[in-house]
C-alpha cells in the first residue's frame, strides 16, 4: 500500500496533462465553458479545503477573488505578469491573515455574517475610493493574455490546489482539522493548536481564490467593484461545493460541473428567472442532498457492500 | 443641520430597531437564522405600494392586512419548510448551518419572484410628503408618522414579551429550550409563534419603510444585514437591546451622511458591525459568552 500516494499523484498528473489539450479540441464557446468550470473548480475546492473539515461557512470567497482581480487592474500594465501575480498573492494572504486572526474565534453564525459583511465593506470602500480619489468607477484591463493562456494558468493553479489538498489530507494538519470539525473542544484538549491550524488553512484557501481572481481579470477587459466583488460568486461557490460534497477533495468537482452547465443554460434561456431557479436549486440541495453528491455516493456504496455482505453471510449460513 | 441629522437618524433608527426586533425574535427564540428576512421586509413594501397605487388604501390601513399576512406566511414557512430541518438537526450548530442555507435559498426565491413581478427599478409612492416645521428644521410628515408607529409597535412587542404569559414563554425558550420544555412549555409551538411574530414585525417594518424610502427588489439584503447588525449589537434575543442598538445605528448613519460623506454610510455600518463582532460578540448589553 506504500505506493498509493505515488499512484494517486501520477493519475492526477495524467488527468491534468490530458486536460491541457482541451483548447485544441473545442471552439470559442467550449473554451469559455472550460474556463468557467476551471474557475469554479478552484474556488469551490479551495472553499471546501477550509470549510469542509472546519464547518465554517465563509461568504468571503469573492472578497479574495476581487482583491486578486483589482491587483491586476491596478498593476497589470505597470509590472511584469509574474510580479503582478506575486503581489496579488501577497495581498490575498495578508487580508486572509487579518480576517483569520480577528474572526476564527467566532463560532458558527457570527463567522458567516462577518465574512459577508467584510465583502460588502471592501466593495463599498473600493467604490468610494474610486469615485472620490481616482474619479473613476471602473478600470480597463488591457493585457495581452488570451483565453487559452487563462485556461492553462487556471489549470496550473487547480493542479497545485489538488496536490496541496491531497498532501494536507494525509498530513498531521489534515488530521488536526478533521478533529476540529468533529469537536473543537476535544481538539483543544488533545493538544491541537486549533487557531493556528484553522488560520493556516484559511490563508491557503484564500491564496488560491486570490490567484484565480487575478488570472480571471484579463477576461473582462473592464472591471468595477460591482463586477469584481459580486456576492453572487461567493453564493455560487458555496452551492457548488455543497452539492458536490465537502468531505472529499474531489467532492466539489461533482457540484461544479453540473451547476456551471446549468447556470450557463439558465442565463441563456431564462435570464429573468435566473435568481428564482438558483434559489430552488439551493433549497433542493439543502433538503435532499445534505451530504452532497459525494456523500450520497458513499452512502449508496456503503449500503450496497453491506447488502452484499449480508447476502454472503446468508449463503454461508445456509450451507 | 444638527437637529435635522438627529431627527432623520431617529426615524431611520426607529425603523431599524423595529425590523431588528422581528429578527431577534426569529433567531433568539426559534433559533432560525433567517437570511431571507430582508426579502420579506421588501415584499411588504411592494404589498403596500400595490394597495396604495391600485386601491388607494393608506399604508396605515394596509398595515392591518399586511402584518397578519406576514404572520400567517411566516408561520406556514416555519411549519412546512423549517420544521423538517429542526427535526433532523442533531445539534444547535447543525440547525444554524442548515437554516442559513435553507433561508439563503428562500432569499433567492423571494427576490426572484419580486424581480419577475416588479422588475429591478426603484419604486416609491408619495404619502403625506408635506413638510412640517419642528425644532427649527423641516421634516417630511411621513417620517414623523413612521417614527411614531415604529416606536408604538416596538413598545407593544416589548410589553407583550415582558408582561404576558405567552411572551414570558417565548423568553423562556430563548434562554433554554430544554428547560422550557421541562416546565410544560410547548417549545415547538412557541418557536413557530415567535417566528410568525417576527414575520409580522418584518411586514410592519416593510410597510413603514415604503412610506418614506425608495426601494427595489434587490435591496432586501441591505435590511437583513442592518437588522443583523442591530441584533448582534443589542445581544441575540434581547428586545430592549435591539431597540437601543437600532437607534444608535440610525443616528450613526445619519451623522456620517450629514457630516462626513453620504457615500460612506454603508461602509461605516459594516465597520461598526465588524468592530462589535470582534470586540463584543455577545452584544453591547449581553453578558452571555459564546
Amino acid at each position: 500500500m506504500t505506493d498509493r500516494p505515488v499512484i494517486a499523484i501520477g493519475l492526477g498528473a495524467l488527468v491534468f496533462a490530458a486536460l491541457a489539450f482541451v483548447p485544441y479540441m473545442v471552439d470559442g464557446y467550449g473554451m469559455s465553458l472550460a474556463i468557467a468550470i476551471a474557475n469554479y473548480t478552484i474556488l469551490a475546492t479551495a472553499w471546501a479545503l477550509f470549510s469542509g473539515p472546519t464547518r465554517y461557512i465563509s461568504l468571503a470567497t469573492v472578497a479574495f477573488f476581487g482583491v486578486g482581480a483589482y491587483t491586476v487592474a491596478v498593476l497589470g500594465e505597470v509590472l511584469p505578469w509574474p510580479v503582478v501575480m506575486l503581489v496579488a498573492a501577497i495581498n490575498g494572504c495578508l487580508l486572509a491573515l487579518l480576517v483569520g486572526l480577528s474572526t476564527l474565534r467566532l463560532a458558527g453564525i457570527y463567522f458567516v455574517i462577518f465574512t459577508f459583511g467584510l465583502t460588502e465593506l471592501i466593495r463599498q470602500v473600493v467604490t468610494w475610493y474610486e469615485v472620490k480619489v481616482t474619479s473613476t468607477v471602473g478600470r480597463y484591463v488591457f493585457l495581452d493574455i488570451d483565453q487559452q493562456a487563462i485556461y492553462w494558468q487556471l489549470l496550473g493553479v487547480a493542479a497545485l490546489l489538488f496536490l496541496s489538498g491531497y498532501l494536507i489530507g494525509r498530513s498531521r494538519l489534515g488530521f488536526a482539522l478533521r478533529v476540529i470539525g468533529g469537536d473543537e473542544m476535544v481538539a483543544r484538549h488533545v493538544g491541537i493548536d486549533t487557531t493556528r491550524a484553522k488560520l493556516l488553512l484559511f490563508v491557503l484557501s484564500a491564496l488560491f481564490m486570490t490567484l484565480t481572481g487575478a488570472i480571471m481579470a484579463p477576461r473582462w477587459t473592464y472591471i468595477d467593484p460591482a463586477i469584481a466583488f459580486n456576492p453572487q460568486v461567493s453564493f455560487q461557490t458555496v452551492i457548488m461545493a455543497l452539492l458536490g460534497g465537502v468531505q472529499r477533495l474531489w467532492g466539489p468537482l461533482l457540484g461544479v460541473i453540473p451547476l456551471t452547465l446549468l447556470f450557463d443554460w439558465l442565463n441563456a434561456h431564462f435570464p429573468n428567472h435566473y435568481l428564482l431557479i438558483l434559489g430552488i436549486v439551493f433549497m433542493l440541495i439543502v433538503y435532499l442532498l445534505p451530504q452532497g453528491v459525494a456523500g450520497a455516493l458513499a452512502r449508496l456504496r456503503g449500503l450496497r457492500s453491506r447488502k452484499e455482505r449480508a447476502s454472503a453471510a446468508m449463503k454461508e449460513a445456509r450451507q | 443641520m444638527l437637529t435635522n441629522a438627529i431627527l432623520s437618524g431617529l426615524t431611520m433608527g426607529g425603523t431599524y430597531a423595529l425590523v431588528a426586533m422581528g429578527l431577534t425574535l426569529q433567531y433568539g427564540v426559534s433559533r432560525i437564522m433567517n437570511l431571507a428576512y430582508g426579502e420579506f421586509v421588501i415584499a411588504a413594501c411592494f404589498a403596500a405600494l400595490v394597495l396604495f397605487a391600485s386601491a388607494g388604501i393608506s399604508p396605515l390601513v394596509a398595515l392591518l392586512v399586511v402584518a397578519p399576512a406576514g404572520f400567517l406566511l411566516s408561520w406556514a414557512i416555519y411549519r412546512l419548510l423549517l420544521m423538517p430541518l429542526v427535526r433532523r438537526a442533531p445539534s444547535r450548530g447543525a440547525l444554524e448551518v442548515d437554516s442559513i442555507l435553507a433561508t439563503f435559498g428562500m432569499l433567492f426565491i423571494v427576490q426572484g419572484i419580486m424581480l419577475a413581478l416588479f422588475g429591478g427599478d426603484y419604486s416609491s409612492y408619495s404619502y403625506y410628503n408635506t413638510p412640517v416645521d419642528l425644532f427649527g428644521t423641516t421634516i417630511a410628515a411621513n417620517r414623523l408618522i413612521v417614527l411614531a408607529v415604529a416606536l408604538a409597535v416596538a413598545l407593544a412587542a416589548w410589553a407583550f414579551l415582558m408582561h404576558t404569559r405567552s411572551g414570558t414563554a417565548m423568553r423562556a425558550v430563548a434562554v433554554d429550550p430544554v428547560a422550557a420544555g421541562l416546565v410544560a412549555i410547548d417549545v415547538r409551538r412557541v418557536a413557530a409563534a415567535a417566528f410568525a411574530l417576527g414575520g409580522a414585525i418584518a411586514a410592519t417594518g416593510g410597510v413603514l419603510i415604503s412610506m418614506f424610502l425608495t426601494f427595489n427588489a434587490n435591496i432586501g439584503v441591505v435590511f437583513t444585514m442592518k437588522a443583523l447588525i442591530v441584533v448582534i449589537m443589542g445581544g441575540v434575543g434581547n428586545v430592549v437591546g435591539a431597540l437601543v442598538a437600532g437607534l444608535i445605528l440610525g443616528l450613526a448613519e445619519s451623522f456620517v451622511a450629514t457630516f462626513v460623506d453620504p457615500g460612506l454610510t454603508i461602509a461605516v455600518t459594516y465597520a461598526i458591525f465588524l468592530a462589535v463582532l470582534i470586540v463584543r460578540p455577545q452584544g453591547l448589553f449581553g453578558a452571555r459568552a459564546r
